[in-house]
């Protein structure tokens, strides 16, 4: 083939066949990819505000328990989680919200009013009334949930 | 060069040139386009391999979740629709293909001798395609899949005699149910496929091994 500009047949047909197999190579290979990674990629992120109820039902300086559910979709499957928050409410419309799962491996903590403080079932961690870690493993304090109070029901906005 | 030495050494064990020649350069008659069918027929196979393969990927055959899968493909997944497209009409055409081939090689008279064992193994891959429509057509598991087996297998079930005990090796019981969906899937995916992987394996060995047959003439 070298300095000549004439293609043979049999290389002219192995050149379409080529271009004609890479094509159809493509045609299925690139949706098959998309559809292998498609779960990897889709973002099931979620963002809602969650109505906690009238923040005059909590007590200032009495952490309480509020625990809901919510409904996931994943894929063919709808799952429910459960969630558990303690609203720490302070003087006036003044509120925090904190998850009740502990930041060192996730269980979940129980506020003890005798002591004071939340602890954690699983290593001994001990958080402080507004989420400070006071003892323990956790790397952090209690996670906090954003908060909104609107004609006196609050609600926390969910972010995950 | 290395690439060459490579190959050769390779070559000189596993016979790769030998193999290519005997498939890729066999002799063959002055034929034509009827001929293609075949090799139609079988890229469409390995497509529906391809495509079967990828939607078992989400698809999950029981009774409470076989639809929701199949609607999680179709607009959770990327590209779900064109998969389940490809390999849904993929499906038809194939039947499609394989029936004309067959027709091709009957107007021939391709089937005689030497060629009678191609054309039996040629009746089996008919059998088991038409196989692969009949139980792919069930694991959708909405309402035209559920009637159209519960017609299919009561069809089968009036064979005089063994009717009834068809009909309920079909099923899997009296009626249609989760473990009728359990037994099509397996039989889709798994003995049908490995029948026709067999059959096409000893169809083409007696095509490459006996040649293809040329364009009859008048006085054929
Ligand atoms: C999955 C289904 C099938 C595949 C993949 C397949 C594939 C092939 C291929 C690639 C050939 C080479 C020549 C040509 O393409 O025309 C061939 C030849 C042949 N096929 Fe099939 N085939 C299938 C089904 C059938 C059926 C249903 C019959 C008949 C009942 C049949 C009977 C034959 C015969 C007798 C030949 C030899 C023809 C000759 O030598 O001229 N095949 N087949
Ligand atoms: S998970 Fe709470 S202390 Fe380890």
């Amino acid at each position: 083939m070298s300095g000549s500009h004439n293609l043979s047949r049999r290389d002219f047909t192995k050149a379409v066949m080529t271009f004609v197999g890479a094509v159809m190579g493509a045609v299925v290979g690139i949706p098959v990819a998309g559809y292998l990674v498609s779960p990897a990629v889709k973002a099931q992120k979620t963002d809602a505000w969650v109505t906690i109820g009238p923040l005059d039902d909590y007590t200032a300086g009495q952490p309480a328990l509020f625990s809901f559910t919510r409904a996931k979709v994943n894929g063919w499957e709808k799952t429910v989680n459960s969630y558990g928050v303690y609203v720490v409410r302070a003087e006036g419309d003044a509120v925090k919200v904190l998850s009740n799962a502990c930041t060192h491996l996730g269980c979940r903590v129980t506020w003890q009013q005798d002591q004071n403080a939340y602890t954690c079932p699983c290593h001994d961690a001990r958080f402080g009334r507004d989420g400070e870690v006071l003892s323990g493993p956790p790397p952090r304090a209690l996670d906090g949930y954003e908060t909104r109070v609107e004609n006196g029901t609050l609600s926390i906005r969910l972010l995950e | 060069m290395t690439n060459k030495k490579v190959f050769n050494w390779l070559d000189e064990r596993l016979g790769l040139t030998a193999i290519y020649k005997t498939i890729f350069e066999r002799k063959i008659p002055k034929v034509n386009w009827w001929f293609t069918l075949g090799s139609a027929t079988l890229f469409l196979f390995a497509l529906q391999v391809v495509t079967g393969i990828m939607l078992s990927v989400y698809y999950v055959p029981s009774p409470d979740k076989a639809y929701d899968s199949i609607e999680f493909i179709m607009s959770g997944v990327a590209f779900g629709w064109l998969i389940r497209g490809i390999h849904h009409w993929g499906a038809t055409l194939m039947v499609i293909t394989v029936f004309i081939h067959m027709l091709r090689v009957f107007f021939y008279g391709a089937y005689k001798y030497p060629r009678e064992i191609t054309w039996v193994t040629g009746v089996f891959l008919l059998l088991a395609t038409l196989g692969m429509g009949f139980t792919g057509y069930l694991l959708p598991w909405n309402q035209k899949a559920y009637w159209a087996t519960t017609v299919g297998t009561s069809i089968a079930g009036t064979v005089p005699g063994i009717g009834d005990f068809i009909l309920r090796a079909l099923r899997g019981g009296d009626d249609l149910s989760g473990v009728t969906l359990a037994r099509f899937f397996a039989a889709h995916i798994w003995i049908f496929p490995l029948l026709i992987i067999i059959l096409i394996g000893v169809h083409l060995y007696l095509v490459i091994r006996i040649g293809i047959s040329a364009v009859p003439g008048k006085n054929d």
